[in-house]
């Protein structure tokens, strides 16, 4: 029989009881293919019940369960006990956004900015559905599918520290969603966007760490989405120079 | 308690509730919408779909041919006169799709690509590579964005529903965040909750697919419709249950027994078709319920492999070669690697039947109107009446825009002839049920509510599941009640208002229990096999005599449901026999002569 445990340190916060956030410790079985998610569930079934967090598919696509494992931002269904075993693991709500209780956190600042950058079709003139799909070969795909993979799990703005300092900061998913409708060969909305871009919260406010990236569990590269737009913000610059409205 | 008026309540914000509220936001700017979910519209279970969404498409395909294969692949319980208005209405949508900017995959000539599916004689299926649902859903969301007039509310929990006069005159919510009642003044209400899937142990579904909306109109007198078609997707991870699309399959992936052996060819889906190629409705890309069962006779024969997390066959996509399992099936690549250390590049997936979708729900007229006055269903809650006895894949991606659409349009008509009554009668129907959910908070019983939750799933898997006996389901029903007797006396350890969790679970299992007896008894009550539901206990034959019509279930409190039958729309085609493979080709070319 399996005997071996693990111990799992999770930053607790329920607002009506705690004045500050405090640490409770577990003990969980430990079993190599167990996830964080697995583990958390495993707590919350046996050991402690009023612990809350979230969580749904399981299969790392519909971004709820993102959380500091080790101080580092990842989503709980994809890291597993034996990438820490035999070491202790702590968990604690994303890092930059505000603690709803315990492991969730406040989501509102984020779902504001993915909406703020206009992330639809902006359709031009020659839109029209009779006329079948739009014809968009593989290559114009290229351009703008990799920032389609977001799935707003907010480990990006966990690991800004730019949006960590100064929360008006569109911030990298919400940029990434932006450069995502941008670059699409189906949108004329550009100029539209230019404008959220240009602001000193839009592009310009990214320092370029690049840590966002790094975290991404989808590969999304929301710096270099941000790169790509900074480039469209200077050429908008320059022709404004010339040619003001 | 904070009161708001709106004109249409939609409860679900997954693909067929952003479809729905969409085309009221764009045909109807005056009304206006409250879109509900109990999570971010785009945690949305539709999040997960894979493979793809069905429609005719190509020059050689006809709407005939989807017709006869959904019928055919219902096992000729579908209401005709729906299948035929979604046949013609899938291409349109999937098209309005990719004019909101969804993804989908493209040949060289800029053109959508289709893939073959399962049970499909054309290839027929639109893909964004193996994340279509993900895409769906997103370009859903986002465009629902530039609708002012749809007001969300996001992590709401559908307390129920208020109904006054027996019509519905809107929605009491919880709001998980601040813990504040919420009551929606609303003239119509359309129900998008997503199935029930997790009444079972071992699913592909999301830990948010708990019947909800299904269990609230239900518990209202709102009969549940053929709720014994549970469908096991054969390619699920063993123990996980995560999906692994058929998709794979449609590409070319194949199944092996532990011999090595493609057993598919023993059970009517032969002759083997040779590695590398794909020939529709043959094998691999025969229909779900086939390949489930197969899967099934192999564990009895002792074919099967024996893993730490159960039972398992081989998925081996290793011909497709790495360069196409990047380009279609990313995302297969990435969840094997992740969850069971295989690379499906170099080593076939273990994989097992799990399951998966809901055939039946909500019973709907064809234009989505259940029968409580106000109140529309659509989508995995609901039975429409589209998938029959088996749903073939790559159809419910579609039924969510086909009928997200129609449900909509439905809601805003109602709502338009419709005023909204004094708010001050439903504010104390309101009162009532805060009382009974404050009550229910204040549960101090002895039972776990994991054990209930766990044992539920188990007699599932073991009394309602891929084959069926008498015994088998009865001993679940005894033990199905027992588990609702004993969640009387469950303890809720949480008595806060902030994000409680545990509350919201403890709601949701009682959903859960009320959905598996409706299902239980559906299917000890159905004397044959047909689609989905197998029985091997002298019922292993279809019996279109008696049984060639819907079953009906009809909430009554802790007693058994009641099980009525209703008949089944036919329009042009009349049941024959379902055969795929040889037999498949065999049989049309009788039904030429």
């Amino acid at each position: 029989m399996n005997k071996k445990t693990i111990v799992i340190d999770i930053l607790r916060y329920r607002p009506e009881m705690d004045e500050k956030p405090f640490t409770q410790s577990f003990e969980v079985p430990y079993i190599e293919d167990t996830s964080i998610l697995e583990a958390l569930q495993y707590i919350k079934d046996h050991l402690d019940s009023t612990i809350s967090f979230r969580w749904s598919c399981r299969m790392a696509i519909c971004g709820s369960c993102g959380l500091m494992i080790d101080n580092i931002p990842k989503l709980g269904c994809k890291a597993f006990l034996r990438d820490y075993y035999p070491n202790k693991i702590s968990l604690e709500p994303l890092a930059n956004f505000p603690i709803e209780r315990d492991l969730v956190v406040v989501m509102d600042d984020f779902m504001q900015k993915l909406e703020s950058v206009k992330p639809y079709l902006i359709p031009g003139d020659n839109a029209c559905m009779s006329s079948g799909e739009y014809q968009q070969t593989p290559l114009q795909m290229e351009k703008y599918k990799q920032f389609s993979m977001c799935i707003n799990c907010g480990l990006c703005y966990a690991a800004c520290p730019q949006y960590g300092l100064d929360n008006n900061f569109i911030g990298p998913a919400a940029l990434a969603l932006l450069a995502r409708y941008d670059r699409d060969s189906r949108d004329a909305g550009s100029a539209q966007r230019m404008k959220i871009l240009n602001q000193e919260e839009g592009v310009w406010g990214c320092t370029f760490v690049g840590y966002c990236s790094t975290v991404c569990p989808k590969k999304v590269d929301p710096a270099a989405a941000i790169q790509l737009l900074k480039v469209e913000s200077s050429k908008d610059y320059l022709i404004g120079l010339f040619k003001p409205d | 308690m904070k009161t708001i008026t709106m004109d249409v309540a939609i409860i679900g914000a997954g693909g067929a509730g952003l479809r729905a509220a969409l085309e009221i936001a764009q045909q109807h700017p005056n009304l206006k919408i409250a879109l509900i979910s109990k999570v971010y519209p785009m945690r949305s279970h539709t999040v997960a779909a894979e493979g793809g969404a069905a429609a005719v498409t190509q020059e050689t395909d006809s709407l005939e041919h989807h017709f006869d294969d959904t019928v055919s692949g219902g096992d000729w319980l579908c209401e005709q006169d729906v299948v035929q208005y979604f046949v013609e209405n899938a291409r349109k949508e999937l098209i309005q799709l990719e004019h909101w900017g969804c993804p989908w995959s493209r040949k060289e000539d800029g053109s959508v690509n289709v893939r073959a599916f399962g049970g499909m004689k054309i290839e027929r299926t639109w893909f964004a590579a193996d994340k279509s649902g993900f895409h769906l859903l997103h370009t859903l969301f986002q465009t629902s964005l530039k609708y002012p007039n749809i007001k969300r509310f996001d992590e709401h929990f559908c307390l129920d529903l208020i109904i006054e006069n027996e019509t519905v005159q809107g929605v009491l919510l919880l709001d998980i965040a601040e813990g504040e009642i919420k009551l929606i003044q609303a003239k119509s209400v359309i129900m998008a909750t997503g199935g029930a899937g997790r009444v079972y142990r071992y699913n592909t579904n999301g830990g948010i697919v708990t019947g909800d909306g299904m269990a609230i109109a239900y518990r209202h007198g709102v009969a549940l419709r053929d709720m014994e078609f549970i469908q096991y997707h054969p390619t699920g991870l063993p123990g996980s249950g995560i999906l692994m699309t058929e998709g794979c399959r449609g590409e070319g992936g194949i199944l092996m027994n532990k011999n090595g052996y493609r057993y598919l060819q023993d059970y009517g889906l032969g002759p083997e078709v040779p590695l590398g190629q794909t020939k529709n409705k043959y094998m691999e890309l025969g229909p779900r319920d086939k390949l489930s069962q197969s899967f099934w006779q192999e564990q009895k024969k002792g074919n099967v492999f024996k893993g730490k997390r159960g039972d398992y066959i081989h998925l081996d996509l290793r011909h497709l070669g790495e360069a196409l399992i990047n380009e279609r099936l990313p995302f297969i690549r990435e969840l094997a690697k992740a969850y069971v250390g295989v690379d499906p590049v170099h080593e076939p997936i273990p994989v097992r039947p799990t399951v998966h979708y809901t055939m039946g729900g909500i019973a709907t007229n064809n234009k989505t109107a259940t029968s409580l006055s106000g109140l529309f269903a659509v989508g995995e809650c609901a039975s429409v009446g589209l998938h029959g006895a088996n749903r073939l894949g790559s159809n419910s991606l579609s039924e969510l825009v086909v009928f997200g659409k129609l449900a909509g349009q439905e809601a805003a008509l109602y709502a338009q002839e419709k005023k909204h009554i004094d708010i001050k009668i439903l504010e104390q129907k309101a009162q009532k049920i805060v009382q009974r959910t404050e009550d229910f908070l204040h549960s101090n019983g002895s039972e776990k509510m994991v054990d209930i939750r766990q044992e539920m799933g188990d007699t599932m898997e073991e009394g309602v599941g891929i084959y069926r006996t008498k015994p088998s389901m009865q001993k679940t029903i005894d033990k199905l009640h027992e588990l609702k007797k004993r969640y009387k006396n469950i303890k809720i350890e949480d008595k806060s208002s902030v994000f409680n969790t545990e509350f919201l679970y403890a709601i949701e299992l009682g959903h859960l229990l009320d959905m598996a007896l409706a299902m239980a008894y559906s299917a000890i009550n159905r004397e044959e096999s047909r689609g989905s539901h197998q029985r091997i206990d002298g019922f292993e034959k279809r019996d279109d005599k008696n049984y060639l019509k819907h079953s009906l279930a009809y909430y009554q409190g802790d007693d058994a449901p009641e099980i009525k039958y209703g008949k089944v729309t036919i329009t042009r085609s009349q049941p024959a026999q379902r055969a795929y493979g040889a037999a498949g080709d065999k049989k049309i070319k009788e039904d030429i002569k």
